[in-house]
């Protein structure tokens, strides 16, 4: 009798126990949850060149520092906590230090989990015939200016943006326009192309402003995304998308109806019988 | 006189291998780049914690070749040499959590008795956990929190907040649980002691030397591994939790524990 009893104790301490663990584990779990949710929440982070996409960055950054430790200019740090951004993740601010674009980026080879991804920032050379690296195919961030602090769109003559672009005349042009309040003089306005800029920041480290006026942000950021359904028809190479959804819809046809007749074929072909 | 052989050699290699890591940022030296989770070894292979790469398994993605073949010469060495002889020899969040341990011993820290209601198999729960949140928010989730990396970036790269994990865990020790990060939280170690099965160092003990004196297990950081052999059997201590350190061999004044190759004996306990 008495060791039944134990026996029954025991056996409600157990399921006591495994509550209690379970509960232990479930709060430890949450807890350590909001924390992740809270170090990955971070938006405004610039990567190293040939980081890849975002949430596969994340997963891939194994944290050792090695692009930190191969930056010649101390450019990447590795987030700290408290910086808001998942922690041990290397990342750069370009109005502190930013990217001096490398020729030969000694940042991204030496990754060895694949989070900064060589061929991203790799091109084919024609004269060496061969693949070589290219820091102008880099895709950090991209500039974008603020017009109402930018001096150059005030009409006063900074260019030091345009300057410091290591891919002058490309990522950073200057457009001519006349100033009609002066009426003798000219704006020499800066106009980035987003598709050469590579988001180095060094535009964003010589701005004279107090606070830049051209800043770099992450691309997911500073750009918009139309959905699929937008076709350029005046181009050529957009429209040809549309042959191929034509393709794939008209297969989808066949798997359901096996026939391969277009619409229009089913309505003229009827017309064409109630003639005859 | 106390001996302090395998204290002193273990402090040697740590620093040896944190000296290596810091010259390797600061004077580009190439014997050891990067840091306690991937390393690269003389600009030829890399060494890799299998718990870092086991954790971004966990998010899905596939990890670099050369990374895991790190990984592999790291699970084989700890597996079949070395045992869990990382978290002593290597680590250097031991050299944070000794220095607690030491201070807790010298001011009697002992006597404050804290009740924690924590059991050391919890490091195994917290190694799971750690596994299952990276694979939820896609991201090695141990990695954000981990004091060693925290403690490797700021002696290389400076410090910053990351400071504060690492006195938070040098309180923890002190002042809450004797040993309370290595021996009950760090699901590296944890995941190592699960390694730590066949590997060819294991501590060997004899019961007609012994005096029980009780100085090992005062001095054992993972006293569980001990309690039940010394004055007791004469045999190898088998437990994976222990984590090769010498300690109850310097501390043992008649010579009943020594270094020994495993022999493979099969015990209950």
């Amino acid at each position: 009798m008495d060791t039944k009893k134990k026996k029954m104790a025991s056996r409600r301490d157990v399921i006591r126990k495994m509550f209690q663990g379970a509960g232990f584990l479930g709060m430890g779990g949450f807890a350590w949850g909001a924390y992740i949710d809270k170090a990955k929440a971070g938006e405004l982070i610039l990567r190293p060149p040939g980081a890849i996409e975002k949430d596969d960055f994340l997963k891939a950054c194994i944290k050792c520092g090695a692009c930190v430790e191969a930056c010649p200019y101390d450019t990447l740090i590795l987030a700290e906590p408290g910086d808001n951004k998942p922690v041990g993740t290397p990342y750069f601010e370009p109005r502190i230090i930013p990217c001096e674009m490398c020729p030969d980026i000694p940042c991204v080879p030496v990754c060895p989990s694949g989070a900064l991804n060589e061929e991203s920032v790799t091109s084919f050379d024609e004269k060496e015939n061969k693949n070589i690296l290219d820091i102008n195919k880099a895709k950090m961030g991209v500039a974008v200016i603020d017009e109402k602090s930018c001096v150059a769109f005030w009409g006063i003559q900074c260019d030091l943006c345009y300057r410091a672009c290591p891919i002058m005349d490309e990522a950073i042009s200057l457009k001519y326009e006349r100033n009609e309040r002066t009426g003798k003089h000219a704006f020499l306005k800066p106009v980035i192309n987003k598709d050469v800029c590579t988001g180095c920041g060094l535009c964003e480290h010589a701005c004279v402003t107090e606070r830049a006026a051209i800043r770099i942000l992450p691309i997911e950021i500073a750009t918009g995304k139309v959905g699929d359904h937008y076709i350029k028809g005046w181009d050529k190479k957009d429209e040809n998308r549309l042959k191929k959804v034509e393709d794939d819809e008209q297969k989808e046809d066949k798997n359901n109806s096996g026939t391969s007749d277009k619409a229009m074929d089913y309505l003229n072909g009827d017309w064409q019988e109630i003639i005859d | 006189m106390k001996n302090n052989k395998y204290l002193i050699l273990r402090r040697i290699t740590q620093l040896s291998i944190l000296i290596l890591f810091i010259g390797a940022n600061w004077y580009e030296w190439n014997i050891l780049k990067g840091n306690y989770s991937t390393a690269k070894v003389l600009d030829i292979f890399y060494l890799s914690d299998p718990y870092a790469v086991l954790q971004t398994f966990a998010t899905g993605f596939i990890i670099g070749v050369d990374v895991l073949i790190g990984t592999l010469i790291i699970v084989l060495f700890y597996g079949l040499i070395g045992g869990r002889a990382f978290c002593s020899w290597v680590c250097p969040m031991n050299i944070v959590t000794d220095t607690a341990n030491w201070l807790r011993k010298k001011f009697k820290m002992y006597k404050e008795n804290v009740k924690v209601p924590i059991k050391r198999n919890m490091r195994y729960w917290i190694l799971g956990l750690g596994l299952v949140l990276s694979a939820i928010f896609g991201v090695a989730a141990f990695e954000l929190v981990s004091p060693v990396a925290m403690l490797h970036r700021g002696l290389i790269f400076g410090w910053g907040v990351g400071l504060a994990a690492v006195f938070l865990v040098f309180f923890f020790d002190l002042f809450v649980l004797q040993n309370g990060w290595c021996g009950y939280v760090c699901p590296i170690g944890g995941f190592y002691s699960l390694l730590n099965k066949v590997s060819i160092f294991k501590i060997q003990h004899d019961k007609d030397k012994c005096t029980n004196c009780n100085k090992c297990l005062i001095a054992c950081p993972e006293k569980q591994v001990l309690i039940h052999i010394i004055g007791k059997e004469s045999r190898q201590i088998t437990g994976g939790e222990c984590t090769n350190c010498g300690r109850c061999i310097d501390v043992c004044n008649d010579d009943s524990l020594k270094f020994s190759i495993n022999k493979f004996k099969k015990f209950t306990k």
